[in-house]
This record gives structure tokens, C-alpha cells and sequence, in this order.
């Protein structure tokens, strides 16, 4: 049934290559333009005051915000059904703001501990030198979540698609904790991207990404972004509601109502940490944004393709990727992520005659031959790495233990070759001599 | 960058209202129509302090275009505009009457917007009086409720979109000329 006078909602496809960006009335340009300038001119001194107030909207440096990056933000908050986003850096850059705006020195952090490798140091070593403390629980062990909470505690942390074993971050569980202690979750989505799960239709308060990974998509940008689903009742929350000393105590969370997390994060975080993102790096994330279903789709299912192959190669000693049934989140995963549990995963290799399973590793990636060994994913590139050796390597043997990753695990990020031509590079070098 | 002239989607997020209540109390259309036709905005409980969500509003409603008349008995003038007491002792009509009061006192609010023949009244963000919007909607007013009139307004004029919120305003045709 239509009706031409009702508003109509539109789907996740058109809203990945409209949302954000109206042609403009001077020149009616197409593609998001570039607006690539430090800074915009005031039209008099009291809009000047008025806009470094925050009492009116509009764009004053590039650092706090920009015509372009304005256009990233908000086609993928509207992708992710949040209230808005703001840019950032990268996605470390929007974890470290997502936790500065949250969070006072003295608070804790709850945190899974099968997260990425750099996010664990921040967490660790960085947040410590800001007085915050972290507690990591085993991420599919509600009670572990649950004791681990404490009158300090301000944020649940989690990954949708754990790094690099798969664990599926069960969110309306964990959300639901969060909800009933005050407590927001802030989930990083980044291996999903909206195109595989929305978090905040689970519960999810907050949401981070890395950008630079499957939502740009073509390895050729950093950037990063946080979201608010705009839910969260802030009203008692510390850091958001009481006056800011910063902006003459004006209490964001009273003024700006469901945007007060974000219009904190930009005025007062990103302004003056300068973690903000390059307006032309927001142009290459808009290009990946609108393809961004199409490429999920297709590299999830070339993973499933290749992690069912690696399952069954003698080579192979184990496949951690939850589209398999032998995952222990795969029912999980059918149901955060029925589209498939996205394009990263991680294997271990047997171990050889002659050659320890580290050796073997660094013989199958030194053969591998369309496979890029780099410490990237997200790529519409095949991608691979040895993480024991690399991303995870500042890591000490106890956290390299309780994230899951072994001297034996190779992680690949599948990209958009053509999957055969993926399982027959992978065949060849998992069977190449040990020299 | 202004709205373009195509059509706007339902805005659903951030309320507490119903579906079947948004329907009646936040349509888009009609808050696009009302801030559209609205020249005189009375705000009732406009803080005189800079730095409350009153001011917010009141001062970017003025820098708008819009006339901004203070209702607030405890102020001499605000935002350069005499403020009056109450409704009724405004001596000029009133398109919209925005309401910053707690939902306890909004049902006397709306009688007296209905008794100076406003054409509207918008109850602000977190505010819900269903009593009062039922009253000013049975006396012909136009209402909202838990919106707010700042946001909506930047929302369509493509200012929330600086800010990097998401205004749900998809459209390829061209924006106007503001």
C-alpha cells in the first residue's frame, strides 16, 4: 500500500549512495565535492561568536568539522540507523575519542578480550596513563561480564566479529547488562560494517569503526568513525551531563538531548585532541560507503567458499571462522549475522617434518603468490599475515594466550579475485616445499 | 547546502512516543509545513542565562528570521525582546507556542495558547503531555511533541548535516537557493 503524502523509508542500498549528500543549489555537482580548506569564512563577528558557542550549526575549522567529512558522517549513520556520527583520524582515533569523551580519570572499562591487538595496548598501556582501568572477560561468558562490573565501571567494550578468531559478540545480552547497571556498550563493528549487522538494532549504545578497512574498502585511506544510536539516557552520566568547564559550563547532554555524546566528542574531544579526518580521505571512505553491500556480500561468501576449503586441505590444522558450523559461535553468527559472518579469519597451520608450525607459516606465506602480506583487511585485495609475529607482537605470551592467537595462526582478509583463483593460490603454497 | 525539494523519510529515531503517536504529534510534513508558515514564535520558559537549552534555541530561532517573543515572569527582557509573564499578556498574535515547562504544567499552557488563538504548539524535546496536545489539537492548533524546534529546523535547512547528524533527508534533486 502507498501513500504519496507518507514519508518513505529507504533501504539500506539507496541510502549507501544517497544518504548525506543533496546536490548542492549553486553548482548541482553529483559526487560529493571536496572542500578541501582549512577553514570558512564568518559572515560577521557575532555569527563568529555564535558558532564557536555552539549556538548556531555551521563549519568553522577543519579540525571540528567539514562540508565533505559532513557527508561520510552521515551516510554512514544513517546506514547504521545512528542518531549521527563524527569522523575521526582512524579507528584508533575513534576508540580513543569514544573513551575521552566517556570517560574521567578513576573509571574502568569492561572489555572482551578477543579484540584486535592494538586496541588491546590502548586499552592497556595508553588509557593507563589517563588514570583508566580495564577488566577483560572472556566475551561469551555472560557472568564474566557481569562480575567484572564494579561502581567504577562506565563502558562495556566488545568487538562484533572478534579479531582474529571469530567470536561473535552476543550484543542484546550484553547490552541488556549494560541497560539494567546504567552502563552504555560501545561496540566496534568494524569486521561486520552495517552492511552485516547494525549493533545499535541489538542494543548497542555506541558504535566505532575503522574505516580504513571494509567501509573504504580499497586500502587506500585511514580513517575511522563513532556512532550514537542516540538512546542512552545520559542525564546521570558525569562526563556528558555536568557543565563543561570547557564551553562555559554549558551541559551538552541538557542542550543537545540524543546529540549530546556527539556534539561533546567533536567540540571538546576531537577539537582538542586533533584527531580529526582529512577531507579528502572522507572522499575515498563516501566512494567505498557506496558499494559497500555489494563488496560484503561477495567477500563473505568467497570466505565461506575458502574457509570450507581450508577445513578439508590435510594442510590445515584448524579454520576459526564462524560461517562454519565447527565454530563455537556459529549460531551466533546466524543470527547477528545472516549474511554471513563477514571476509577475516584465521587458520593454523599443521606442523611439518622438519619444520616447526612458526616455520611452516613463514613458508606458506613466502609462497603464497596473489595473497598481499600486509598488515591490513578490509581490502577488495586478498590479504594475509602471521600475527604472532606482527600485529600482535608488543603483546605479552599471556595476552597473546587469552585473545587466542597461536604461533600457528595465519589470518587472511578475502577479497574480490576470483575464488577459485584464491583456492588454487592457497593449495599451492600450503603444499609448496620446505626448502 | 538546503533540502532539496524531494520527499523527506520518517524520522523515528530518539523519541518515546508511539509509532501511532509520532504519526499524530512529529509528522514531518507538518512540522515542515509549520516552520515553513510561522513567523512569531512565543517561547514559553526562555531562560534569560546564555547558557541554557532555552537560549540555544531562542537565539538561533531569532538569527532565523523568526520573531522570538519571551514568555518568562521572572525576566525584564531577553534576547533584546520584552518578556511577558504569561501568554496572555502578549498584545500581538502568536503563530507557535514552544514550550520549554515541565509536562505538569503544559495542560494550562495549551488552554492559554488555545485562548490566544495561536496556531501551534510544540511541546520541546523529553517533554509529553498527551492531556495538552489532545486539548490544542481539539481546539484546531497544530501540536508536537518531544521534538525539537532547533533541531527540526536545522534538520531541513541542512545545518544538522554540518554537525554530522542523521537529518534522514535522502533526495537527488538539486537543493534551493536559501
Amino acid at each position: 500500500m502507498s501513500d504519496a503524502a507518507e514519508p518513505r523509508k529507504f533501504g539500506f542500498e539507496t541510502r549507501m549512495v544517497h544518504a548525506g549528500h543533496i546536490p548542492d543549489a549553486v553548482t548541482g555537482a553529483r559526487a560529493a565535492p571536496i572542500y578541501q580548506t582549512t577553514s570558512f569564512v564568518f559572515d560577521d563577528t557575532e555569527q563568529a561568536a555564535q558558532l564557536f558557542e555552539l549556538k548556531q550549526y555551521g563549519n568553522i575549522y577543519t579540525r571540528i568539522s567539514n562540508p565533505t567529512t559532513a557527508v561520510f558522517e552521515e551516510r554512514i549513520a544513517s546506514l547504521e540507523g545512528a542518531t549521527g556520527a563524527v569522523a575521526t583520524a582512524s579507528g584508533m582515533a575513534a576508540q580513543l575519542v569514544t573513551f575521552m569523551t566517556l570517560l574521567q580519570a578513576g573509571d574502568e572499562i569492561v572489555a572482551s578480550s578477543q579484540l584486535y591487538g592494538g586496541s588491546i595496548t590502548q586499552l592497556v598501556h595508553t588509557l593507563k596513563k589517563l588514570s583508566i582501568g580495564v577488566r577483560f572477560v572472556d566475551p561469551s561468558r555472560i557472568g564474566e561480564w557481569e562480575a567484572a562490573i564494579t561502581p567504577k565501571t562506565k563502558a562495556l567494550y566488545g568487538e562484533t566479529i572478534g579479531n582474529p578468531r571469530g567470536a561473535i559478540l552476543d550484543i542484546e545480552l550484553v547490552a541488556a547488562l549494560g541497560a539494567a547497571n546504567g552502563i552504555p556498550l560501545i561496540v566496534d563493528s568494524t569486521m561486520a560494517t552495517p552492511a552485516l549487522c547494525r549493533p545499535i538494532e541489538h542494543g548497542a549504545t555506541l558504535v566505532v569503526h575503522s574505516a580504513t578497512k571494509f567501509i573504504g574498502g580499497h586500502g587506500t585511506a585511514i580513517g575511522g568513525v563513532l556512532l550514537d544510536s542516540g538512546r542512552f539516557d545520559f542525564s546521570r552520566f558525569p562526563s556528558i551531563a555536568a557543565p563543561s568547564a570547557a564551553y562555559h559550563d554549558l551541559r551538552f547532554f541538557d542542550t543537545f538531548g540524543h546529540y549530546g555524546f556527539l556534539m561533546k566528542a567533536r567540540a571538546e574531544t576531537v577539537r582538542d585532541t586533533g584527531a580529526c579526518l582529512s577531507p579528502f580521505n572522507s572522499f575515498l571512505l563516501i566512494q567505498g560507503l557506496e558499494t559497500l553491500s555489494l563488496r560484503m556480500e561477495r567477500q563473505s561468501d568467497s570466505a565461506l567458499r575458502v574457509a570450507r576449503f581450508l577445513e578439508s586441505h590435510p594442510a590445515v590444522a584448524w579454520v576459526a571462522f564462524a560461517g562454519l558450523p565447527s565454530h563455537p559461535d556459529h549460531a551466533l553468527a546466524m543470527k547477528y549475522l545472516p549474511k554471513g559472518p563477514g571476509a577475516v579469519f584465521s587458520f593454523g597451520l599443521k606442523a611439518r617434518s622438519g619444520a616447526g608450525a612458526r616455520a611452516a607459516g613463514r613458508r606458506f606465506i613466502e609462497s603464497l603468490q596473489l595473497f598481499s602480506h600486509l598488515a591490513n583487511i578490509g581490502d577488495v585485495r586478498s590479504l594475509v599475515i602471521h600475527p604472532a609475529s606482527t600485529t600482535h607482537q608488543q603483546l605479552t605470551d599471556e595476552e597473546l594466550a587469552r585473545g587466542g592467537v597461536s604461533p600457528e595462526l595465519i589470518r587472511l582478509s578475502i577479497g574480490l579475485e576470483n575464488v577459485e583463483d584464491l583456492l588454487w593460490d592457497l593449495d599451492q603454497a600450503l603444499l609448496a616445499p620446505l626448502r | 547546502m538546503g533540502p532539496g525539494p524531494g520527499v523527506a523519510c520518517a524520522i523515528t529515531l530518539n523519541s518515546s512516543l508511539t509509532p501511532a503517536q509520532q504519526g499524530l504529534y512529529q509528522d514531518p510534513l507538518e512540522i515542515q509545513r509549520l516552520l515553513r508558515d510561522t513567523r512569531t514564535i512565543a517561547i514559553v520558559g526562555l531562560s534569560a542565562d546564555p547558557q541554557r537549552a532555552s537560549w540555544f534555541v531562542g537565539s538561533y530561532l531569532q538569527k532565523e528570521g523568526y520573531r522570538v517573543i519571551p514568555v518568562n515572569p521572572r525576566a525584564a527582557q531577553i534576547l533584546g525582546e520584552k518578556a511577558y509573564p504569561d501568554l496572555a499578556a502578549i498584545p500581538e498574535p502568536v503563530d507557535l507556542v514552544n514550550v520549554f515547562r515541565p509536562a505538569a504544567e503544559c495542560l494550562d499552557i495549551a488552554k492559554q495558547a488555545v485562548a490566544i488563538k495561536a496556531k501551534a504548539l510544540w511541546l520541546q524535546l523529553r517533554i509529553v503531555n498527551l492531556e495538552a496536545a489532545e486539548f490544542a489539537a481539539r481546539n484546531g492548533l497544530t501540536v508536537v511533541l518531544d521534538r525539537c524546534v532547533k533541531m527540526e529546523h536545522a534538520r531541513y535547512h541542512g545545518r544538522l548535516h554540518w554537525a554530522g547528524m542523521n537529518t534522514e533527508i535522502i533526495s537527488a534533486r538539486r537543493a534551493r537557493l536559501l
